[in-house]
């Protein structure tokens, strides 16, 4: 019959594979790193420019685009000699396999001395394995998920870095705010359940959120290319919720305002960074974006001169104003710089020590410390949404 | 049997040249890790192909949903490496991951191998989007944040090894006399049946042995690329192993290694061109199939047998065994 | 009971869709045997050209609709001379993956002409909703229900009463004696193609209309979807058809209302697969007697 058979097959394979590969193989060289051995400093870039989650990849590609140009403007001075930032931008097709393999390419190929992107945290961990195996650096500017710059023991991978806030941060912080702030007790979650960006803030959320003695009535969720929410909403209308928390991005979340608020569901909502893009309040409608609070980096309305200055350079370049991914890639980039910069050196060695020590980076996204793990500590600012422009900026302590 | 020895002398002396040649091409930097990247990544490919293509080609049983039996291997060896985290336990998760495959081929082939065509399609695919669904919400696979720091047991010996033993396994059963059983359901099912070919069981065999090498590419998969997520195992997974063999041709081993080997080199090197690459390849594709609809090699194998056999045509005793 | 006739009306609404959607896919298959995997595409064509039209060109609702239509019906008619004829005679796998390669290519060659942007389709009819008794239904959801009744009674018409109507009907039951009886096969299968595919377009603009969003990969899980409708209704029926995209609607809408969403499609893909096994010729098809 054919169980024995196939038992039979994975058996035998079983044991002559471990057999054979008692046997010394040869493994492709590991490096110590690449160095710059012109005036350039090669900054790969592995996005999503295809596929599931193009428009993210896109919106990063933006603005990785705007800080080179900046750089390049006048060249950065690194240990004595002007360099100039030079892009290698691959796309990796929303795919785990095609992510490893472009880093793999940009790290022995294209001799790139450090990696931005991808911007999804599944894309990011793929590219890991290559480029710890090359020794270049990568400064994921999205990957959100905790354990992406740990490894399986708990300890923090040596070559990723990463620019965003991690989810159990991000997610506590709304939770405090909706609280403390809003002063709601009983929420109704709906999630983008189709990445780990969506389930890891609900959890951090509702773990914080019933720590505090708040109530979550339901948790529904949606998938990513979602157009239709209405039954959920009309399920979530049901449950009577003082307010909605909403973590997902601006795609389907500026869907499901609209529908929401069509159907006279007018509680507060309260989202996360990927909510942040002109998009959401075009989506949802202007009026519809009302009443509407999301944490994230930085504040359109601030005042502090970098943000002044790239929004500025942005609208300038693009017509538009950015997109949270676009400024975290924006900073991502230099961050790599910086890290060279204190350094002084170009190499990815150079790069990885400069940016685990990060300290007081002055980004458009924060004010940003590496800590021990890798991840940026910086403040969460939450803005308010009303008629689709931002009314207010609150931060949360 | 033993006439048979020389060829099947012929085709391991091939492959251990092939072991040893890779081995080479790495010890003097030839190929780096981009290249191996791309070796490993055909390699898995392969194994998948040959399997579906055991379905497809030689079983004439459409099936769309190989990538569901991928993901269970991946997630067999995803989790069950964190806890035993061995080269022991990485087997042994592969061979969970081909029982498990066998017994969720079994639950889904019973009752749908009795539709046909393009409805056996279109309900295999349901059943691997079902798989990807669950697997998405489930705890223990971690959801749609999927699996990542899986630990990497499977470097481009183990993959090429099983390459070898997957191949020879599937090529076996293909030329015995269960593999003519199979054959003869695709050619005119119901004419078999009337030969008392137990149609049902000879069906359910291949699309069972499909599934269990489809298992053992996903826990190749999980542990060379250490991060699997549900999004990986989808519809355009399972099109894109379809694309594999229909290219090298449905019913010609040969065929799907050239392929496979061809389509993973273009998609290595054209890595760069973005989203224009895949306009490109459906174009191709579309031109392709226009032209030469049975694929690239169509139905035509190459044999060490058949070389070999050609070269003693002289040899009158040899001439006078053959034509049987 | 109000939260149900709500979730009802949501379900009516996308079952709509669904339904235009399965009726042009099944007029094809019918005809051609042929799993048009771009039919979604199409779809997603026509969402596009309502956008452009109606953003640059200022048409109206009625005037973006037709012209869609049009165009829709044309793409069809290229993609079937150019990719899908000459594999008339192919084996049925080539056929299927040259159907995929049109797929790829319209998806990512939109994605490269208009970035995988979502964008907002304009709402060029203003939104009202009626409140019957706490139950709301707006403007819109109403045109859509109205739009795919009139024409699937248009198509209905076409199908039973015109002499192109029967000629569809002839080749689809048998391919070799329709072409003998001197039916122009190429005419009528183009003519399938047309129809089937400008009521995709008109879906296209409906769905733009109802969510306001469009982005090119938009029609990959509909396209799928409006197939397992055409199975459930019964390959071979319109009203089967139409009926089946209802129930497909309402059964992805009540999976959700029960606070199951993320197993919506799993559901569908079930129903599917029982669908298939008892009841393989649909809820309203013909039984197929297969030839020795």
């Amino acid at each position: 019959m054919n169980f024995k058979k196939a038992f039979g097959v994975a058996a035998a394979t079983m044991m002559s594979a471990a057999a054979l590969t008692g046997c010394a193989t040869a493994k492709t060289s590991s490096n110590s790193g690449n160095k710059s051995s012109d005036n350039t400093i090669r900054i790969g870039v592995n996005l999503e420019l295809s596929g599931a989650v193009a428009s993210y990849g896109q919106q990063e590609k933006k603005g990785v685009a705007l800080a080179a140009q900046e750089i390049n403007k006048k060249g950065v001075k690194i240990g004595g000699k002007t360099y100039k930032v030079k892009l290698y931008v691959s796309d990796n097709k929303s795919s785990t396999s095609t992510a490893a393999s472009v880093a793999a390419q940009l790290a022995n190929s294209d001799k790139i001395v450090a990696q931005v992107g991808p911007a999804a945290t599944a894309y990011a961990t793929a590219s890991i394995a290559n480029l710890t195996k090359a020794g270049v650096p990568m400064v994921g500017p999205s990957a959100t998920a905790a354990e992406f710059t740990q490894t399986k023991s708990g300890q923090t991978q040596k070559y990723a870095f990463r620019a965003c806030f991690i989810d159990p941060f991000q997610g506590k912080k709304a939770a405090d705010f909706m609280y403390n702030t809003l002063k709601k007790k009983s929420v109704a979650i709906m999630a983008d359940n189709s990445t780990d960006y969506g389930t890891g803030l609900t959890k951090s959320f509702t773990k914080e959120f019933t720590k505090l003695g708040g109530k979550v009535v339901t948790t529904q969720y949606f998938q990513s290319g979602d157009k239709d929410f209405n039954s959920t909403l009309t399920t979530i209308k049901g449950k009577k919720p003082e307010a909605i928390y909403l973590p997902g991005y601006y795609t389907e979340i500026g869907l499901v305002l609209k529908q929401a608020r069509e159907m006279g569901l007018n509680v507060p909502v309260v989202g996360a960074d990927g909510m942040g893009s002109p998009k959401l309040a075009q989506i949802a409608g202007n009026k519809n974006a009302t009443n509407v609070y999301y944490t994230t980096h930085f504040s359109t309305k601030s005042k502090e001169p970098e943000v002044v200055k790239f929004l500025k350079a942005y609208k300038a370049k693009y017509g538009e104003e950015p997109a949270t991914f676009s400024s975290l890639a924006y900073d991502s980039v230099y961050m790599i710089v910086d890290a060279a910069k204190n350094e002084g050196e170009v190499s990815s060695s150079a790069i990885q020590k400069g940016l685990a020590n990060l300290k007081n980076f002055k980004g458009v996204t924060g004010n940003i410390t590496m800590d021990s793990k890798h991840n940026p500590q910086k403040s969460v600012v939450v803005e308010q949404m009303t008629d689709g422009k931002v009314s207010k900026a609150y931060t949360v302590k | 049997m033993k006439k048979n020895w020389k060829y099947n002398l012929c085709w391991l002396i091939l492959m251990v040249a092939g072991f040893y040649l890779i081995n080479t091409l790495m010890l003097t930097g030839v190929i780096n890790t981009f290249l191996e990247n791309m070796l490993v990544t055909i390699g898995i490919n392969i194994i998948l192909a040959v399997g579906l293509n055991l379905v497809i080609g030689f079983s004439g049983q459409f099936s769309l949903g190989h990538a569901g039996f991928m993901a269970l291997g991946a997630y067999a060896t995803g989790i069950m490496t964190q806890t035993m985290n061995s080269a022991g336990g990485f087997y042994l998760s592969v061979l969970v991951g081909v029982v498990l495959a066998i017994i969720v081929a079994l639950l889904v082939g019973i009752p749908t191998l009795r539709l046909h065509g393009d409805y056996f399609a279109i309900a295999t695919m349901g059943a691997a989007e079902i798989i990807r669904i669950v697997i998405n919400n489930m705890k223990i696979t971690n959801g749609a944040a999927g699996l990542f720091n899986i630990p990497q047991f499977a470097t481009w010996d183990v993959v090429y090894i099983f390459v070898c033993l997957t191949t020879i396994v599937t090529v076996n059963f293909i030329h015995s006399r269960d593999g003519r059983a199979v054959i003869s359901i695709r050619e005119n099912e119901i004419a078999a049946e009337a030969m008392g070919v137990n149609t049902t069981k000879w069906k359910l065999s291949a699309f069972v042995l499909g599934a269990a090498t489809a298992a053992i590419a996903g826990s190749l998969y999980a542990s060379y690329l250490q991060t699997i997520v549900p999004s990986s195992f989808g519809i355009m997974e399972s099109i894109n192993i379809l694309i594999f063999v229909v290219l090298g041709g449905l019913g010609s081993i040969t065929g799907t290694f050239v392929a496979t080997t061809l389509l993973g080199v273009l998609d290595a090197a054209l890595q760069s061109l973005g989203v224009l690459r895949m306009v490109f390849y459906a174009v191709a594709l579309i031109i392709i199939m226009i032209f030469k609809p049975g694929g690239l090699f169509g139905k035509w194998e190459f044999s060490f047998k058949r070389l070999l056999t050609k070269k003693q045509d002289g040899d009158m005793k040899e001439a006078g065994k053959e034509s049987k | 009971m109000q939260t149900f006739f709500q979730q009802l009306i949501n379900g009516l609404s996308l079952g709509s869709i669904y339904a235009l959607l399965a009726l042009g896919y099944m007029i094809v298959y019918g005809i051609s045997k042929l799993l048009n995997f771009a039919h979604g595409d199409v779809y997603m064509l026509g969402a596009y050209w309502g956008y452009y039209t109606i953003n640059y060109l200022h048409f109206g609702f009625i005037t973006a609709l037709i012209t869609a239509m049009i165009v829709c019906g044309l793409a069809g008619v290229i993609i079937e001379a150019v990719a899908y004829r000459p594999l008339r005679n192919a084996p049925r796998v080539a056929a299927l993956i040259t159907a995929i390669g049109v797929s790829f290519f319209l998806e990512n060659g939109m994605s490269y002409l208009v970035t995988s942007d979502t964008r907002n389709f304009p709402q060029v009819i203003k939104r009202k909703t009626f409140d019957l008794g706490g139950v709301t239904i707006s403007n819109i959801q109403l045109i859509i229900l109205v739009t795919t009744l009139i024409l699937m009674l248009g198509l209905m018409y076409i199908i039973n009463y015109t002499k192109t109507g029967r000629a569809m009907r002839s080749v689809s039951t048998d391919y070799d004696a329709a072409s003998l009886m001197g039916i122009n096969i190429n005419h009528t299968v183009s003519i399938t193609f047309a129809l089937g595919s400008a009521l995709a377009g008109a879906a296209g603009v409906l769905i733009g209309l109802y969510y306001n969003s469009i982005d090119p990969l938009m029609g990959m899980t509909p396209g799928i979807k409006a197939f397992v409708a055409a199975v459930l209704g019964g390959i071979g029926s319109i009203p089967g058809a139409a009926v089946g995209g209802f129930l497909i609607g309402l059964l992805e809408t009540a999976v959700q209302a029960m606070g199951f969403s993320a197993f919506r499609d799993a559901a569908v893909y079930i129903v599917l697969i029982v669908i298939l096994l008892v009841l393989p010729g649909g809820l309203f098809g013909k039984k197929q007697v297969e030839k020795v």
